[in-house]
């Protein structure tokens, strides 16, 4: 592996003020050891270190990671780069939070002042970790591509591990917000029921929808741009269309067409038709004038020129619509379900279980809707990376 | 017909009208040696905003089968502005024009020259090579024949080994021959050029100077060729038709006799330094009657 030199070595005056994330690492940490991990209960008496030495060993492990950071900072160690300490750091992040996850859903509500401490501790351990693996930079692109991927992963991670933390510890009511463990536990017990909700709402109507009503803004467009009048009549028509509230059409939508997939399928043509016809017409004409009168001198056909030059010309402003739309129809599709639908469907589900107060099936939907949602942006933008790869701003990755 | 094949003489076609094929337009132009662009009293008036703008007035050119004419003056002469009524890209107010003996928009309809734009306007979504065969695919040459003319091309422009690359990929210079080989892979008579290599450094220039004088003599083309550099000017033509500004009009033209076989030395000649001369009076002379 080719690791760049780093070039970032710590000078005299950096010498001077030690690493904040480091030092305040190492004060919380041995601070926490003062303190029990749990209060006592009318039961038991409080939990200490000594009762958890899985505990103390991730403690230790935090604390090594925070001394070997002032270490080397003071020029004890040498030869461990900024990004081979994140990763170090990296891997004493798993082991303290792993740990703290397991106290946590042990001590309950109990936890105290020592076992916050460590997950204050533990988080400014993850910063310094993501803020070294950060500068990782190495020559070979895939392994560079695997490692950038490593930072937003911890990022999220972390994220959810003090959601879990801090819901379980505090004993936040589930109604408010539950953990994601238990989120998780009831994405896996009712996989059936989120499965039947995503046919319903994604495969039937998102689906259906996006096609008919991307199909229609791109043809529409393209009569547009070759009618003139329509050019003046139909586009602020349109506009006038796409400035309706949801909520207004879903109930018509829904009267007109039915309760089933059909008539959110409406909602979602309807939502996408107007970005894809405005940025089409904008794209048909992005090609630029020389371009066009070459095509004159050949003395090309109307179709011709469509088919060779304004259209492909006109593909960064289409995937640029495509990619609105594919969140802008999963919107639609879940909010139109709150007006009318057959007992099955993401917002179907939404809008009863929140009346029953089973928000983590609530939240279960929720996780599934940003995971489809964002699985759909992402296809929308490979195919466009490879349709478009002539665009400047995809040319340097070619 | 083969890329390099010189224009057939039909001395009984010289009348023939409207033509729609390609072949047969060029019959047409070239019978009975006829001029390939004839103007007569040529104006073009644009009405703008801040009034009428002259860009061409009382435009009196031929440009014989074969010639290689340099349009030259300052900007704003109007030199690309006749370029472009000649290629059917503007339409002239006032005047007479015939291009192979037709106006304009036939000539352009049977496709009867090749354009050259300042910048390469090559499609970035297609390779070099389906850059080239673009014209040929809107004329319905078979794939085969395509890609066959494409390679021919590239080889005599130098770009052999860069067919499967992007535009994006190339160098302006590589691009600017792409698009020359693109003007020429159907094989027209005539090519209209417009600064062709205005963008370019004079390395480069230099270089494709002589690569341009050298396929204009081994084809026998008619160009019409648009540039503000004296020496590219006397250099490549046959004829020099030096232009002035406000109203755009002919100032002069020089014909010359050079040697084909010219290198860039010739520049250093006596001969060439005293048309030099010439063009650079005729150019002050244009100017000095604006002030």
């Amino acid at each position: 592996m080719n690791v760049r030199i780093d070039t970032t070595a710590p000078t005299r005056r950096a010498l001077s003020r030690p690493d904040p994330w480091c030092a305040a690492t190492l004060l919380l940490g041995v601070l926490a050891l003062a303190f029990p991990l749990g209060a006592a209960t009318d039961e038991a008496a409080a939990i200490g270190w000594l009762d958890r030495p899985g505990s103390l060993v991730a403690l230790l492990a935090l604390l090594g990671g925070a001394g070997l950071g002032l270490a080397r900072q003071a020029g004890v160690v040498r030869g461990l780069g900024p990004a081979g300490y994140g990763f170090v750091l990296l891997a004493a992040t798993a082991l303290a939070m792993a740990t703290a996850l397991d106290v946590v859903h042990d001590l309950g509500a109990a936890a105290t002042r020592g076992f916050w401490l460590v997950v204050l501790a533990s988080w400014l351990i993850a910063w310094r970790a993501v803020d070294g693996v950060a500068a990782f930079s190495v020559r070979d692109l895939r392994v560079q591509r695997a490692v950038d991927t490593v930072v937003p992963a911890v990022f999220g991670l972390t994220l959810l591990f003090l959601w879990e933390v801090l819901t379980v510890g505090f004993g936040v009511p589930q109604v408010l917000l539950p953990a994601p463990s238990m989120i998780g536990e009831r994405i896996a017990s009712s996989t059936g029921t989120l499965w039947a909700d995503f046919e319903q709402t994604f495969l039937k109507a998102v689906l259906s929808g996006y096609v008919m009503g991307c199909t229609a803004g791109l043809m529409v467009a393209v009569l547009v741009d070759r009618v003139a009048f329509l050019k003046r009549g139909l586009l602020p028509l349109g506009n006038l269309v796409s400035a309706l509230p949801i909520v207004g059409i879903a109930p018509i939508m829904v009267m007109w067409f039915g309760f089933d997939w059909q008539s959110k399928a409406a909602v979602v043509v309807v939502m996408t038709f107007f970005p894809m016809l405005v940025n089409t017409v904008a794209g048909l004409g992005a090609a630029d004038a020389q371009q066009r009168e070459l095509m004159r001198s050949y003395a090309a056909g109307y179709w011709q020129t469509l088919v060779m030059l304004r259209l492909p010309s006109a593909m960064p402003f289409v995937f640029n619509a495509l990619k609105i739309n594919s969140t802008l129809a999963l919107i639609g599709a879940i909010v139109a379900e709150f007006f009318g639908t057959p007992t099955v469907g993401m917002g179907f589900r939404i809008s009863t279980e929140v009346g029953r107060m089973n928000v983590d099936m609530v939240w279960a939907e929720i996780a599934m809707a940003a995971l489809a949602g964002s699985a759909f942006y992402g296809a929308v933008a490979l195919v466009e990376r490879a349709v478009t790869f002539w665009h400047p701003s995809f040319r340097q990755r070619r | 017909m083969t890329p390099t094949a010189a224009p057939e003489a039909a001395p009984d076609a010289a009348a023939s009208e409207a033509v729609p094929a390609p072949s047969a337009a060029r019959a047409s132009a070239a019978a009975g040696g006829g001029p390939v662009v004839r103007t007569q009293k040529l104006s073009l008036t644009f009405q703008t905003a801040d009034g009428p703008v002259y860009a061409l007035s009382g435009i009196d050119l031929t440009v014989e089968e074969g010639d290689f004419v340099s349009l030259i003056g300052p900007s704003g002469c109007g030199k690309t502005t006749l370029l472009r009524v000649i290629a059917d890209l503007e339409q002239p107010t006032d005047g007479d024009i015939q291009v192979n003996g037709v106006t304009p928009h036939q000539a352009r309809l049977e496709r009867a020259y090749g354009y050259v734009f300042q910048a390469a306007a090559l499609y970035p979504w297609r390779t070099i090579e389906r850059n080239v065969t673009l014209p040929l695919e809107i004329m319905g040459v078979p794939q085969a024949e395509r890609r066959a003319r494409a390679a021919a091309y590239l080889e005599m422009v130098n770009l052999a080994g860069f067919a499967r690359k992007y535009p994006w990929q190339l160098s302006g210079g590589m691009q600017q021959r792409a698009s020359i080989a693109r003007a020429l892979c159907f094989d027209p008579d005539l090519l209209l050029m417009d600064e062709p290599f205005g963008a370019l450094d004079e390395i480069v220039r230099d270089h494709l100077n002589e690569q341009l004088l050298n396929l204009w003599n081994t084809t026998g083309k008619t160009v019409v060729f648009v540039t503000h550099s004296i020496s590219e000017a006397v250099f490549l033509s046959n004829k020099i038709v030096v232009m002035s500004p406000r109203p755009g009009r002919i100032a002069d033209v020089i014909e010359t006799d050079f040697p084909p076989d010219r290198d860039l030395d010739f520049r250093e000649t006596q001969a060439f330094i005293d048309v030099a001369h010439r063009v650079r009076m005729g150019l002050r002379q244009g100017i000095a009657d604006d002030d």
